[in-house]
């Protein structure tokens, strides 16, 4: 259970409070997990009165919450609900605001006691974290905390990343800055954790001598759904490779940690992350794509080109395909594969490590025709769990093989919902727990990583490449792992 | 467990079936997704074997419809847990979603394991090149379900690419393998053979194209036996003679030098179980492609023959 605070929401009418951030407030109330004296405050620009904010609050959790709604489970959280309203450049706002924390700490005991959430675009976190500063919010008495809580994008290339850093710095200490990757909360990614550090049968397999190579992929059926603003120019690689697909890489190539404290953890990441590389020959490894017209899961959608708000000659990848080597002991020599797109067939993140094949197989060549490789993978969103794929004799035939799936399934083996990942995170951050979120290192090597690809991209004369909606990205993606004997599984 | 949904999209059917699997335990342990593609009319028929295969290979699969509806929409049908141990989804396709039928099946494949499109009735001219066809890495086709039977064969011969086969060839199995095993158990130099079967049956024809390809001489056909399917062949070299024949669809009279008449069980299997037969071997199978260039080969000579006499 979280200590007496209060948290600001900045930017609490878009999409992510909304749907995310105040259902998972209510998930934790509801859960006991939050202090009776909590505060909940909002900042934005609407002249609403703290009751009608409160509505708001109702109505999205209402919607969005993934327990059920209770009335003595929302009063108690109504009693510390407030609304500031007020630009970020508004200096009588931030007066306001801190007029309000003030009362929250009396009337609520709330302790001084504050989080900052800036859900706001990365333009506005400047702004932000100056007037924090200006106005003493972030100054911390004894023997209380102040907290800021960001959200990707951290930059948009290493550059930008450090500068990011260094103003966030000079308002708080690096203790209390908290950098949200939400793919780190999923129940998922922490059980790669458990599934590599607390049992036997898979660490001695977890290398190169039999792991033949990996794909990492998180594939989204959706286009951009109105938000060009953001998109244009970030693009699918800086989105979401350069976070959550980079962190699933470190925990699944990490050595195991000393114990799962942040230190520990961190400094194995960032060990593993210091290792990898892309290859020298951008060209050949590496795929930007960008999604045309089509139709997708059965209906007709425009290409990127054609989205409301974006420019026709915008070069954006809303695809990318990134070959990473990692040079260690461990997997030199085995090609990790990361990918993410828009608008592919079906949403879907999954890590996936393919077995060498058999050294060799004592049967008749035509009976292993439809035989592929061992595989293990990993399903981090929907139908969560692992699958182990192996080869079985078919029934009915003399010798005849074929490739089955062992599955675990979460919801099958533990019928408990598993919270979402803003409910862990959030709490996380009223507990000051920081294991689950990136360290600045981790961000800065992220870009070592991704900045040469994006150079490359940057200085092509030639468009991304192109891929109808509603397939698994282009042709030049599935060459690109030809070139190196292997294809794209279908997730 | 039955959802129906009505004008939908490939995210609601995902969610649906995901539902329906909570509820009723599990469908893990699925060995391939099997694609259907039928007409209204003979809807029935390929879902009870669809049903059929289903028990023997657990699998996922879609029943891909045309509707009749004027709007551009698509409806489906999750079951899980009802009749068979997979998952069956029926798609049905209204308006100009039926010209992108593929943007529906892709999205619902299993996770990388082979895909198997079966076409009970007609067939598209080149089901490798067709959109639904081309996510196969098997396509079934099945020239006895089409109005002309000895056509279609004919086109689907032309039109081969790896990975196709029709189920005119897994009504040959047990004859091929009674002739393959009498040739073991009295080897002779056949020098003549003949097949003999009824009006419009494709099997007798491919019967007739392996033969000649296996054992590399001319195979007569005599296409107008009364009877039904294949009603005779007959291997001979010199004076010795070994001959099937079988005028009931069941039960053959069976003969070879030296030896006094025997009865064998070769019965005409229904369409379940050629299918889940067929869904045995998910690899392409190089012995029906051979069988189906002599099939070429043979049309083609055929062809110059008439050609020929015409001039």
């Amino acid at each position: 259970m979280a200590g007496p605070s209060a948290l600001v929401l900045f930017g609490v009418t878009g999409d992510l409070a909304r749907k995310k951030l105040l259902p998972a407030v209510y998930d934790l109330a509801n859960r006991g997990l939050l202090p009776p004296g909590f505060g909940l405050v909002g900042f934005a620009r609407r002249d609403w009165a703290a009751e009608h904010f409160a509505e708001l609050v109702a109505e999205s959790v209402k919607q969005h919450a993934r327990t059920e709604f209770r009335d003595d489970v929302w009063k108690q959280l109504l009693e510390g609900i407030r609304f500031v309203p007020g630009d970020l450049d508004d200096n009588e706002a931030f007066e306001r605001l801190k007029t309000t924390l003030t009362d929250l700490d009396e009337s609520q005991g709330t302790g001084g006691n504050h989080a900052f959430y800036l859900s706001v675009p990365p333009a506005a976190f400047d702004i932000a974290v100056a007037q924090l500063r200006r106005h003493g919010l972030a100054n911390r008495p004894k023997g209380s905390w102040r907290r800021v809580v960001i959200e990707k994008p951290f930059g948009h290339d290493l550059a930008s990343a450090r500068e990011l850093e260094k103003k966030l710095g000079r308002a708080f200490e690096p203790s209390s800055i908290f950098r949200i990757d939400h793919y780190l909360g999923k129940e998922t990614v922490q059980n790669l954790l458990a599934f590599r550090f607390a049992n036997t049968m898979f660490e001695p397999i977890w290398n190169r001598t039999y792991i033949d190579h990996v794909q990492i992929t998180m594939a989204e059926d959706i286009g951009i759904e109105g938000r060009a603003g953001y998109y244009d120019g970030i693009g699918a690689t800086r989105d979401v490779i350069q976070n959550h697909l980079v962190q699933l890489l470190a925990l699944t190539a990490m050595e195991e940690p000393t114990s799962f404290g942040a230190d520990y953890l961190s400094s194995e990441k960032r060990k593993v992350l210091s290792a990898a590389r892309t290859p020298a020959d951008l060209d050949a490894h590496t795929v930007r794509g960008q999604y045309g017209a089509g139709w997708a899961g059965g209906r007709e959608v425009p290409g990127y080109l054609e989205e409301q708000g974006i420019p026709p000659d915008s070069r954006t990848d809303t695809f990318g395909a990134i070959r990473v080597d990692i040079d260690n002991r461990r997997w030199a020599g085995v090609p990790f594969y990361l990918r993410t797109g828009k608008r592919l067939p079906r949403r879907v993140t999954e890590v996936a490590l393919n077995l060498r094949k058999a050294p060799h197989l004592p049967f008749n060549g035509t009976d292993v025709r439809a035989l592929g490789s061992n595989a293990l993978v990993l399903r981090i969103q929907p139908d969560e769990g692992i699958t182990l794929r192996f080869g079985a004799k078919v029934p009915a035939t003399p010798m005849e093989l074929r490739d089955v799936n062992m599955d675990f399934g979460y919801d099958s083996s533990f019928v408990e919902s598993s919270p979402e990942a803003y409910e862990r995170l959030l709490l996380d951050v009223l507990l000051g727990s920081e294991p689950l979120f990136p360290q600045p290192e981790e961000v800065e090597l992220s870009w070592k990583l991704l900045d040469p690809v994006l150079e490359r991209w940057a200085n092509r004369e030639a468009a991304p490449d192109h891929y109808v909606s509603g397939t698994w990205g282009p042709q030049s993606a599935a060459d690109m792992l030809a070139r190196d004997g292997f294809s794209w599984r279908r997730p | 467990m039955i959802i129906n949904l009505t004008d939908t999209g490939t995210a609601a059917v995902q969610q649906a079936m995901s539902k329906a699997r909570r509820n009723v335990g599990g469908a893990s342990g699925l060995v391939f997704t099997l694609v259907v593609v039928t007409e209204l009319s003979e809807y029935d028929r390929a879902l009870a074997a669809c049903l059929e295969a289903g028990r023997e290979h657990p699998s996922r699969i879609l029943l891909v419809t045309n509707g009749r509806a004027r709007t551009d929409r698509l409806d489906a049908t999750v079951r899980a847990g009802e009749d068979a141990p997979g998952e069956i989804v029926s798609l049905k396709f209204h308006g100009a979603l039926q010209q992108h039928r593929d943007s529906v099946v892709l999205p619902l494949l299993l996770p990388d394991l082979p895909v198997i499109v079966w076409w009970p009735g007609r067939s598209p001219k080149a089901p490798g090149q067709d959109p639904v066809g081309r996510l196969g890495t098997r396509r079934i086709t099945d020239a006895m379900g089409d109005p002309d039977p000895l056509g279609a064969l004919e086109v689907r011969a032309r039109n081969y690419c790896e990975g196709d086969t029709d189920l005119t060839w897994t009504r040959l199995t047990r004859w091929r393998g009674l002739l393959a095993a009498a040739l073991d158990a009295y080897p002779m130099d056949v020098t003549r053979a003949s097949v003999s079967a009824a009006p419009e049956n494709a099997a007798g024809t491919l019967l007739a194209a392996w033969l000649s390809d296996r054992l590399d001489i001319p195979v007569t056909l005599d296409r107008q036996q009364p009877g039904i399917g294949i009603t005779g062949v007959s291997l001979s070299s010199g004076d010795d003679t070994i001959t099937v024949v079988r005028t009931d669809g069941n039960l053959a009279k069976f003969s070879a030098p030296g030896l006094p008449q025997r009865l064998v069980a070769l019965p005409r299997r229904d369409l379940n179980t050629l299918l889940a037969e067929e869904l045995r071997r998910l690899s392409d199978d190089p012995v029906y492609a051979e069988a189906m260039s002599a099939l070429v080969r043979r049309l083609d000579r055929a062809a110059e023959r008439t050609q020929g006499s015409r001039a």
